[in-house]
């Protein structure tokens, strides 16, 4: 008799697109509000953005259930950090935290598509990109979910970075300046909501620098 | 208190209905240096003297954040203390995680003191040697309370714990009154005076004391030595002023403070098992 097949699954995808952008010293994280189910909107005003410490921001695509469940685990971990050490995590701190607390479900994973970005313990940009059992990069600039297909071929054209092989190792910190990069993300959005379903509605913009964390909003799309 | 033979193990009562190995416990956290606690409607002070092993030595951290809305302050084996407080801190998570809200005070107090009582039973385990003084906020206002190394937990307007303690609790008692409608500052002042009177002619400075606030809209924070400084150089003025009409009458044998509210009707009364102070 053949083996009998599971008619349900414990994953949804919600769709949407996350991207992020490092500067010399600030960094852009950017997110589209739009949360889906099949064909269906769920909601147009769902963020995918969690501050995780000061200077560092998570943008997550994919399950959002599970992306819940892992900000509230890293959440948690974070505050444990603080009463131990007195002081808030560095964003590579937290980036290698990420991608352990990935990897531990490796056989069950959180089908969470993740991009981190904050400042580095030197005020300069940093971006790390992540897939769902936890690999990861420090990268200059990177995108993941629905959209990612269609934004990470342009921000590669627009934001040629050197290969991370070379030595000496170069800056893949992009040279453009803030409001030129933030411009570029508001293009590269609107870019994507053309053609992808899952992408628009809204479009959440979180940009880190030395005065802090601030928020933007700029419509997109609603088809 | 003197050696004899029920006191060997926890787990052997004396004929007279007390353990004394927990009793000797809470000697363990009169011999710790001074902590004490007041509140007001608003917020809860917590305040501790830094007392160090050697000149050469610094002093043991005594006054943990355990949640933004909850802190402690701990006198006896300070390392009981640090454990119990990452226990406090992972209990904090933990309910935070479950129902995002924070803990409530009255909660955490009894679970510690469940915690505590384990230890008086269990005959391969000892009593935890450290008085704690929690601090927090909560729906229902501001909160002091004391949990003791036998399990029991006592909630108080103001209170001291550790050596030289019952100078501070004299003072706290002939001023507790009017903690409950005073300003944050105020009751920061009051706690540094309650401080100096456990020094006992020492001179308050900001390096012998520890000072932390909580209260509605402010978080959980130990204030920095310049604040401390400030206000003790502000009222040191004003007390000189005054002039030396503080003196503490000598109340001996009273309760530590007003409003105790002991949870399991221990007997207070007969003043044989010193359990409640």
């Amino acid at each position: 008799m053949p083996k009998e097949q599971a008619n349900w699954s414990p994953y949804d995808n919600n769709g949407g697109s996350c991207v992020a952008v490092a500067g010399a010293d600030y960094c852009v994280i950017a997110a589209d509000t739009r949360m889906s189910t099949g064909y269906n909107i769920l909601t147009r005003d769902y963020s995918k953005i969690c501050k995780l410490a000061d200077k560092c921001v998570m943008a997550s695509s994919g399950f959002q259930a599970d992306v819940k469940a892992l900000q509230k685990h890293l959440a948690a971990r974070h505050l444990i950090y603080q009463h131990q050490h007195n002081k808030q995590m560095s964003c590579p701190a937290m980036a290698q935290l990420l991608s352990n607390t990935l990897y531990y479900k490796r056989f069950f994973p959180y089908y969470s598509f993740n991009v981190l970005g904050g400042l580095d313990n030197e005020g300069k940009g940093c971006v790390f990109t992540y897939d769902a059992v936890g690999s990861y990069e420090k990268v200059g600039y990177s995108s993941q979910g629905s959209g990612s297909t269609l934004i990470m071929p342009f921000l590669d054209n627009q934001l040629k970075s050197p290969s991370p092989l070379l030595l000496p190792a170069q800056d893949a910190v992009t040279p453009l300046a803030e409001a030129e990069a933030i411009d570029l993300v508001k293009t590269v959005f609107a870019l994507a909501s053309e053609r992808d379903i899952y992408t628009g509605d809204k479009l959440e913009i979180v940009v880190i620098n030395a005065d802090g964390i601030r928020r933007e909003y700029m419509d997109l799309r609603k088809d | 208190m003197f050696r004899n033979q029920y006191d060997t193990d926890v787990t052997t009562w004396s004929p007279a209905g007390r353990l004394f190995q927990v009793e000797y416990a809470m000697e363990a956290v009169k011999q710790g240096s001074a902590a004490i606690g007041l509140r007001s409607k608003t917020h809860v002070v917590l305040g501790c003297v830094n007392k160090a092993n050697s000149e050469l030595s610094s002093h043991q951290k005594k006054i943990f954040k355990v949640d933004d809305h909850i802190g402690v302050a701990i006198a006896g084996l300070t390392a009981d203390g640090r454990v119990l407080s990452r226990y406090m801190r992972n209990e904090c998570i933990n309910y935070s995680f479950t129902y995002d809200s924070p803990l409530p005070v009255g909660r955490l107090v009894v679970q510690l003191a469940d915690k505590a009582q384990v230890c008086t039973q269990r005959s391969w385990k000892r009593p935890y040697g450290v008085g704690l003084l929690v601090a927090g906020l909560d729906e229902s206002g501001a909160h002091l309370y004391y949990n003791c190394p036998s399990g029991n937990y006592f909630e108080y307007q103001a209170f001291a714990i550790g050596s030289r303690s019952q100078a501070a609790k004299t003072y706290l008692e002939r001023r507790f009154e009017s903690f409950r409608d005073t300003t944050r500052d105020d009751l920061v002042k009051d706690a540094l005076m309650a401080i100096r009177e456990t020094l006992q002619g020492e001179t308050l400075k900001s390096s012998v004391c520890t000072v932390a606030v909580v209260g509605v809209g402010e978080p959980f924070h130990v204030l920095d030595q310049g604040t401390v400084q400030q206000m003790i150089d502000a009222f040191e003025i004003v007390a000189e002023q005054e002039g030396p009409a503080a003196e503490p009458d000598v109340d001996s044998g009273q309760e530590a403070s007003a409003e105790p509210e002991p949870e399991q009707g221990a007997a207070a009364g007969e003043g044989v098992a010193p359990m409640d102070i």
